[in-house]
C-alpha cells in the first residue's frame, strides 16, 4: 500500500520527513489557479449580505476565506474533486441562512465513522438538502495533532491536498481539544481519507465520542524555559499506550488528558481535562543574583517585555514582587533576593516577573488533578489536586498505574454521560483516593470540611454497626 | 497518496494494507531545528515586540518566534500560504498555539522582523487582515471558540461570526501590550462548552432560552425513552403516553428545565434553538493560571444578550466596557478576577455600568455558597434601590 518505494513515510523515525513531492495530489498549476482580480469579482452561487458584513473589519474574516476556497475549487473542476465542488458555496449559503434565522442548520449526529473504530469521525448532515445539496453530508474527521502542534509545510500541504480533494477544503486549526480537524466530507470518502493519512502522512484520527479524547499538551521543552517534565514525550507516549481507549468506545463519557509543563497552565488542563498532568518541581527556585540587580536596576524589562505598551513606572521589586508573592517568602534586602522555598506554592509570579533571574528548580515532576470539566451535566467543575508529586520519566510507569485504576473505576461505577468529576463527586473523594491506594492529605482541599455529616467506616467504630435491641433494652424499657 | 473515488481502499477487502493505532506524526520530525537542537535547554525568554518572542537557550542559541492571528476555521487555501511564508522564512516549520495562534519560529532576529512585516502586509481582497502578528504578553490574544452555526448541531449562536466582531473591536488590544496581565476572551455556543470557556477573563457564550420543542411524531422511533428521561439533571423530563393510547413520548417540566440541551443531545425528537430564544451570556473573573491567586471560574455578568446578526452589536459593547473599565482601574498584574475580587463585585457592576438583575443571584445547586454572610459590603446605587423599596432611607 501506499506509493511504491514510499511505503515506510509513516516511521516516526525522527529523520525522516515528509516530502509534499513524493505524494502530493494536485500539480502546482493546479493550486495557483486563480488571481486576485478574478476573485475580487467571484459571485458566490448564494447572495450572502450578512455574511459580507463579517469581511470588513480588522481581524482576519473566515468568509473571505471560505470564498477564496470557492472560487479555488470552481476553477479546480468536479473531475478534480471527490465530493461537490459547491460544498464552499452551500456552506456559505446555509451559513447565511442561519444568520436570517437565527436557528441552526446542522441536524443531530448519524454514526458514521471508520472501520475498526468508534471515533474520530463526527456524522454531520445539513437539514435543508435540497436547497443546498452540497452540504448535505458534511462530516468532521479529527486528525491526531502532533505534539506542540508542531508542522512543516510539506506535511500541512499533505493535509491540505487529501482535504481538499476528498473534503470541503475547510479546516480547523484547531478543535478546542486539540485536534487538526477536517470539515465536511461524505461517508464514502470516510475509509479513503483513513489511508492516506495512516499510509501516505503517518497519522491517525482523533477521539470523538466516549472515548480519550486526543490528548493535547504544552509546548513544554521544545521552546519553554518554565517545563517541568517533558510535555510532548508524555503526551506522545500516553497517546500512544490508550490508543484503544482513544478509538473505541468503552467508557461512560468523553475522558481528557492535557500536559501542561508548569502552573502557568498553557493548556488550561486544571479547567478542562479529567485527568491533568502539571509540572511542578520539588527543590528551590534558581536565583542569579546579578540578574536581580540588574531587573532592580531596570536593565532588564519586567514580565520578559509582555507590559511594555503602558507606563507602568520604574520597576519596584518590593511592590511588584515580594509583596504580591501569595505566601509572603521572599525578602529583597536591597542586595540580595532569598525565598524560604519550603512555603513557597509555586505559583510562579516571581519567575514570571523576572524570568532572566529566576528559574524554576532542578528536581521536577508533576501533579496530577482530577475531574475538571464544562458544565453539562453538574455544573462546572475544576481538577482535583490528588497525587501532588511524581516524577515523570520514560517510560512513565507509575503515572500509568495510577492512570488505569482510575479507568477501572470509572469504567466500572460511572453511569452513562457521567464524566470522573462527577462520579468523584457522587462517590466522594474518599472512595476516590481508596481507588487509587493513597492517603488523604489536606493539600486536597482549601479547607477542611464544616458540615460534621461524616461516615465512618463499620471497622473504624468498635463493634461494627450490628446493634442488639434487646442489650439496649436491657438499659432503657419500652 | 490516493486518488480516484475509492483510493487505496477496496471495500472488498478492507483489513488488506490497513494501519490502525498509529498515533499522531511525531513531534520531532516536525519541529524547527533550533528548537531540536535546544529542546529542553532554554533559560529565558523576551518579548521584543508585540508578537515578537525571543526565547535564550543554555547554549547561546536563540529562537525568535513571531506570532499571528488566525480564524481557526481556515481554508486550505489560507494553510498553503501560511506554508508558502513558512518556506520563505523559517524552512519551512510553523506550529499553533493554544489559543489557535500561528507561529513561526527561526534562529534569525532578521529573518524574524522581515517576516512579520511581510504578515502584517497581506489582506484579504475583503479587505481584513490575513495574519495580524501581536497577541503577545499583556495583550488579548486569539479568542479560542467552537463551531456555531458553520458546523455544529446544537448551538445557541454563531460562534465564528460573533468571535469576528467582538476580534474586530479589540484588535488594538491583539495589537499593543497596555493591559495589567493577560486577558483571556473565550467563546462557546452553547452550554455544553466544548470550548471549555469556564475559567476565562471574559468568556461569551451562547444560550438557550425556551425548553425543548418535542417532536412526538419520531420520538419513540428515533430515541430511547429512559435514556432522555435520565438526561436531564433536573428530573424535568417524564415519560408519557400520548392521547392515541400507544404513542409513546415525554412531557418536559418546563418549569424545572434550564435548557441545557442536554436532551437534545441524547434524543433529536427534541430540539432547542429558536431565534427569539437564543442569545449570548457573558461570565467574567475566570482564569487557569496558578499565579499569584488560584485558578477560578468566570462568574455570569450578563445573563443574555440578543443575537443580532451579523454583528452582534450588544455583546461587543458589553465585553469592550468590561475591558475599558477593566484596563483602566486595575493594579499591574492584577487580572480581570482579581481586579474584581479586590474591588468587591458590587463595585465591579458599578465600574462596568453592567445591570445586576435577579438572574445573577445563583438558583442552582449549591447557590447558597456564593451569598454574602456579612455586613462587609460597598455602597452602590444598588444598595440604595433597597433600601428604597422598604422604605428605609
Amino acid at each position: 500500500m501506499g506509493i511504491p518505494g514510499q511505503e515506510k513515510l509513516w516511521d516516526k523515525e525522527e529523520k525522516e520527513h515528509r516530502k509534499y513531492e513524493d505524494v502530493r495530489i494536485f500539480t502546482d498549476e493546479q493550486l495557483k489557479n486563480y488571481t486576485e482580480d478574478e476573485l475580487k469579482s467571484f459571485k458566490p452561487k448564494h447572495a450572502t449580505p450578512m455574511l459580507n458584513e463579517l469581511e470588513k473589519g480588522p481581524w482576519p474574516s473566515f468568509v473571505s476565506d471560505i470564498k477564496r476556497e470557492a472560487l479555488h475549487r470552481r476553477k479546480l473542476g468536479q473531475d478534480n474533486l471527490m465530493i461537490p465542488l459547491e460544498v464552499c458555496e452551500d456552506l456559505l449559503g446555509v451559513v447565511e441562512l442561519s444568520y436570517k434565522e437565527g436557528e441552526t442548520h446542522w441536524k443531530h449526529g448519524g454514526i458514521v465513522g471508520v472501520l475498526g473504530y468508534g471515533g474520530g469521525v463526527i456524522g454531520r448532515y445539513c437539514d435543508q438538502q435540497e436547497k443546498f445539496p452540497a452540504v448535505a453530508h458534511f462530516h468532521t474527521v479529527r486528525i491526531n495533532q502532533t505534539g506542540g502542534k508542531f508542522y512543516n509545510s510539506d506535511y500541512l500541504r499533505l493535509v491540505c491536498d487529501i482535504c481538499e480533494y476528498r473534503g470541503s477544503g475547510i479546516m480547523n486549526l484547531h478543535g478546542s481539544t486539540g485536534d487538526m480537524v477536517m470539515l465536511g466530507t461524505t461517508t464514502e470518502q470516510l475509509e479513503p481519507i483513513f489511508f492516506d493519512l495512516t499510509h501516505d502522512l503517518g497519522c491517525d484520527i482523533g477521539g470523538s465520542g466516549s472515548n480519550l479524547r486526543t490528548p493535547s499538551d504544552c509546548i513544554g521543552p521544545a521552546r519553554c524555559e518554565f517545563a517541568c517534565y517533558d510535555t510532548l514525550d508524555l503526551c506522545y507516549d500516553m497517546t500512544m499506550t490508550f490508543q484503544d481507549e482513544l478509538h473505541r468506545p468503552a467508557f461512560p463519557y468523553k475522558y481528557k488528558f492535557k500536559f501542561d509543563g508548569c502552573p502557568n497552565c498553557c493548556v488550561a488542563s486544571v479547567a478542562r481535562s479529567d485527568t491533568a498532568f502539571i509540572g511542578t518541581w520539588k527543590d528551590d527556585i534558581r536565583i542569579n543574583q546579578d540578574a536581580v540587580k540588574a531587573y532592580v536596576a531596570g536593565e532588564i524589562p519586567r514580565d520578559g517585555g509582555g507590559m511594555a505598551g503602558a507606563n507602568w513606572g520604574p520597576f519596584n521589586i518590593q511592590e511588584e514582587v515580594i509583596d504580591l508573592c501569595p505566601t509572603q517568602c521572599m525578602q529583597w534586602d536591597g542586595k540580595k533576593l532569598t525565598i524560604n522555598n519550603a512555603e513557597c506554592n509555586r505559583c510562579m509570579h516571581c519567575i514570571n516577573v523576572m524570568p532572566e533571574a529566576l528559574r524554576v528548580g532542578k528536581d521536577t515532576g508533576l501533579s496530577m488533578l482530577f475531574g475538571a470539566k464544562a458544565p453539562i451535566l453538574e455544573g462546572a467543575q475544576m481538577a482535583v489536586l490528588t497525587i501532588p508529586f511524581i516524577y515523570a520519566k520514560s517510560p512513565y510507569d507509575s503515572i500509568k498505574e495510577v492512570q488505569r485504576k482510575v479507568f477501572d473505576w470509572w469504567i466500572e461505577e460511572g453511569k452513562n454521560r457521567e464524566r470522573l468529576g462527577e462520579l468523584i463527586q457522587r462517590m466522594g473523594l474518599k472512595t476516590f483516593i481508596e481507588v487509587i491506594g493513597i492517603p488523604a492529605m489536606p493539600q486536597m482541599v482549601k479547607e477542611p470540611r464544616s458540615n460534621p455529616y461524616v461516615f465512618f467506616k463499620e471497622e473504624e467504630v468498635p463493634g461494627g454497626w450490628k446493634r442488639d435491641i434487646n442489650d439496649y433494652r436491657s438499659r432503657h424499657p419500652r | 497518496m490516493s486518488k480516484g473515488r475509492l483510493g487505496y481502499y477496496n471495500p472488498q477487502k478492507p483489513q488488506e494494507g490497513r494501519i490502525t493505532d498509529i498515533g499522531p506524526a511525531h513531534y520531532k520530525q516536525l519541529m524547527p531545528p533550533v528548537l531540536r537542537k535546544n529542546y529542553g535547554k532554554w533559560v529565558s525568554h523576551r518579548i521584543l515586540e508585540p508578537g515578537l518572542l525571543m526565547h535564550v537557550s543554555e547554549t547561546g542559541d536563540k529562537a525568535y518566534t513571531v506570532r499571528a492571528g488566525a480564524p481557526r476555521v481556515m481554508s486550505v487555501e489560507h494553510v498553503r500560504e501560511i506554508c508558502d511564508i513558512a518556506d520563505k522564512y523559517t524552512g519551512g516549520y510553523v506550529r499553533w498555539t493554544t489559543r489557535n495562534n500561528i507561529e513561526f519560529i527561526t534562529d534569525s532576529e532578521d529573518k524574524a522582523r522581515a517576516l512579520k512585516k511581510e504578515l502584517d502586509s497581506r489582506k484579504h481582497v475583503g479587505g481584513s487582515f490575513k495574519f495580524p502578528t501581536g497577541g503577545t504578553g499583556n495583550s488579548i490574544t486569539n479568542i479560542v471558540h467552537t463551531q456555531g452555526w458553520v458546523h455544529c448541531h446544537t448551538p445557541a449562536t454563531d460562534a465564528s461570526g460573533l468571535v469576528k466582531s467582538v476580534a474586530d473591536a479589540l484588535f488594538e488590544d491583539f495589537k499593543t501590550m497596555r493591559l495589567p496581565a493577560k486577558l483571556r476572551v473565550s467563546m462557546a455556543c452553547c452550554l455544553n462548552m466544548c470550548g471549555a470557556v469556564h475559567c476565562s477573563d471574559i468568556a461569551l457564550l451562547g444560550y438557550h432560552r425556551k425548553p425543548p420543542a418535542i417532536d412526538h411524531d419520531v420520538l419513540m422511533k428515533v430515541c430511547e425513552i429512559p435514556l432522555v428521561v435520565a438526561a436531564c439533571p433536573l428530573y424535568a423530563i417524564k415519560p408519557i403516553t400520548l392521547e392515541d393510547g400507544k404513542t409513546k413520548s415525554v412531557q418536559v417540566n418546563v418549569e424545572k428545565c434550564m435548557y441545557c440541551g442536554n436532551c437534545y443531545t441524547m434524543c433529536m425528537a427534541l430540539p432547542l434553538a429558536d431565534k427569539a430564544g437564543d442569545g449570548v451570556a457573558i461570565l467574567a473573573g475566570g482564569k487557569i493560571s496558578n499565579r499569584i491567586s488560584m485558578p477560578k471560574f468566570s462568574k455570569v455578568v450578563v445573563p443574555w444578550l440578543p443575537n443580532n446578526m451579523p454583528r452582534w452589536p450588544e455583546v461587543v459593547e458589553t465585553v469592550k466596557k468590561i475591558v475599558e473599565a477593566y484596563a483602566k482601574d486595575a493594579r499591574k498584574y492584577e487580572r480581570l478576577g482579581d481586579w474584581a475580587e479586590r474591588i468587591g463585585w458590587e463595585r465591579f457592576f458599578e465600574k462596568t455600568g453592567l445591570e445586576f438583575s435577579w438572574h445573577i443571584l445563583d438558583d442552582y445547586r449549591l447557590a447558597y455558597d456564593t451569598f454574602r454572610t456579612s455586613t462587609q459590603f460597598k455602597y452602590t446605587d444598588h444598595a440604595w434601590a433597597v433600601s428604597k423599596a422598604v422604605s428605609g432611607i
